[in-house]
């Protein structure tokens, strides 16, 4: 899933500082998943903001709604009975970076907001942590590497093996991560596929990724 | 057959080869460089110019080796994949080759995060083992990675770094396989303080036939106080400073250390000259450049005479 966190509360007043009517959407997909933008998080900034500007004396109307998604058009038309009932000043999404996107598309003289930092694809560690698996490149190898993401999950990307820095089987980077090297030859050595490690992987395609410019995944048989 | 670098010729002798590791100033100011220069001419096979070291904005290693090219200094390019994309490596390779650099060393180099630009946008398009690939097919193939034939017909002597220091040995001598495999022509390790664990790994790298195809040259280093070891220990990830040797050096008084660092360095290049496999020192004098004349004078590192 995408991982997010919402912004510290000081930025997201600041950003609504001019403003005293303003609604705050909610998403009740990945972010909802991983605590950042679902129905209670929405509730929280509400009332975090109410409470902020009723100390400085200067109250501030705040709607809540929370979409199923906001990474489908279709879904964020279910914003536009309350956009034109309440003349909202601002709206702060928070979704996943696609969400205020969507929301200012569809809402040409809205002001659009971001609540949340979007973060990376990437699933639970534990309770309350999140790590990064997937760095979106388009053409996903992990098979020549025991299963694991070398590209995302090393610090410098290698993808023939481990840097001089890693030590004690941690990240030269950060002590608290995994040398995924470490992982993926322990791995390989499990699967028997050492003889697999040691062939060289050549230079990546990096047209694939971001490098391309932005990207389109097409399905013709989806298509209308 | 292409004309040998001075450091290509020497290792092929099957002589000791003598190189230093030379970081470039944050700056502009050459004098000190020319001075260093004058001073290590003859007395080493080659000089590498570090890339950047520890991410750490200095003048560019390409500029800084054609300066010590100039001054009659042979130099070994360092190039890391960290700051540049495949396009610009390539294209810094054919401008060091057209300023007559030839020896470049490869390594992907250490992460921003630990340098002191950590907001810079991490590059590593390329690895080690791709960039080293890469060198040689320009060399080779007379083309760049694209397939594109280029003008010319350089001529570059590669090499790669290892660190025997590591806990999965087995995982290390894959990559370090992988690198001689893709053209590496010659091994600088990371500085030698623990004999018997270079020599463990050593014996690995031998065993795996490596050493035959590719000299291993070790690095050394000079320490000038007890302060720079605690540095090097806890700030260069990577580098093994023993218990024994902060030790040594914290046992004299501060005005001896330097004397203690120096018999250290000495001590480390008699033990590897005795050892069999090992073609030659690389040393590292952190922050103690100016030394490095002396250091060799001691080591009984002389002459150099320059077989160019």
């Amino acid at each position: 899933m995408i991982i997010a966190e919402m912004k510290p509360v000081k930025e997201i007043l600041e950003m609504v500082r001019d403003y005293q009517n303003i609604l705050i959407v909610g998403c009740k997909g990945c972010v909802a998943v991983c605590n950042a933008g679902g129905p209670k998080e929405v509730a929280i900034l509400g009332a975090l903001l109410r409470i902020a500007r009723r100390k400085e004396g200067r109250d501030i109307v705040v709607d809540e709604r929370v979409l199923d998604r906001q990474c489908e058009p279709q879904l964020i038309e279910q914003l536009a009975g309350p956009v034109k009932e309440n003349n909202y000043d601002a709206i702060v999404s928070m979704a996943c970076s696609v969400g205020p996107q969507y929301i200012a598309e569809q809402f040409d003289t809205m002001v659009v907001l971001p609540g949340l930092n979007t973060g990376f694809m990437g699933g639970t560690v534990v309770h309350g942590i999140w790590g990064e698996y997937c760095a979106g490149c388009g053409t996903c190898q992990i098979q020549s590497f025991g299963g694991l993401c070398p590209l995302t999950r090393c610090a410098k990307g290698l993808l023939n093996g481990p840097c001089g820095g890693s030590v004690d089987g941690k990240c030269e980077v950060n002590k608290d991560v995994d040398c995924v090297w470490e992982l993926i030859y322990n791995r390989m050595k499990k699967l028997g596929q050492l003889d697999r490690l040691a062939q060289a992987v050549g230079a990546k395609d990096w047209s694939t990724s971001l490098s391309g410019g932005p990207r389109r995944i097409i399905r013709e048989d989806l298509t209308i | 057959m292409k004309a040998q670098t001075n450091l290509q010729a020497i290792l092929a002798k099957g002589e000791f080869a003598v190189t230093c590791a030379y970081a470039p100033p944050c700056g502009t100011d050459i004098a000190m460089i020319l001075e260093n220069a004058a001073q290590l001419k003859g007395k080493v096979h080659a000089v590498t110019v570090n890339d950047n070291p520890a991410a750490r904005v200095r003048m560019s290693s390409w500029a800084l080796s054609k300066i010590l090219l100039d001054a009659g200094v042979e130099p070994i390019l360092e190039m890391v994949t960290r700051d540049r994309n495949r396009i610009a490596l390539q294209s810094d390779l054919l401008g060091a080759s057209a300023l007559g650099i030839e020896n470049v060393v490869c390594l992907a180099g250490d992460h921003p995060a630990s340098g002191d630009h950590p907001e810079a946008k991490k590059v590593f398009d390329l690895d080690a083992v791709q960039w080293i690939a890469a060198i040689g097919q320009i060399r080779d193939q007379g083309c760049l990675m694209n397939g594109k034939k280029i003008s010319g017909k350089p001529n570059f002597f590669v090499g790669a770094v290892a660190n025997p220091f590591v806990e999965s040995l087995e995982l290390h001598m894959i990559h370090l396989q992988k690198k001689i495999a893709a053209g590496a022509q010659f091994i600088q390790t990371l500085p030698v303080l623990e004999m018997e664990r270079f020599s463990l790994w050593l014996s690995e790298v031998r065993g795996r036939a490596l050493a035959d195809r590719c000299p291993i040259i070790a690095g050394v280093l000079a320490l000038k106080s007890v302060e720079i070891a605690e540095y090097v220990r806890n700030r260069m990830r990577g580098i093994t400073i023993p218990d024994a040797v902060i030790d040594r050096l914290g046992a004299v008084p501060e005005d001896q250390q330097q004397e203690e660092g120096i018999n250290i360095f000495i001590e480390s290049i008699e033990a590897l000259r005795r050892t069999e496999g090992v073609r030659g020192v690389h040393i590292v004098a952190i922050g103690w450049e100016e030394k490095l004349p002396e250091l060799i004078e001691r080591a009984d590192l002389l002459p150099r005479a320059d077989s160019s």
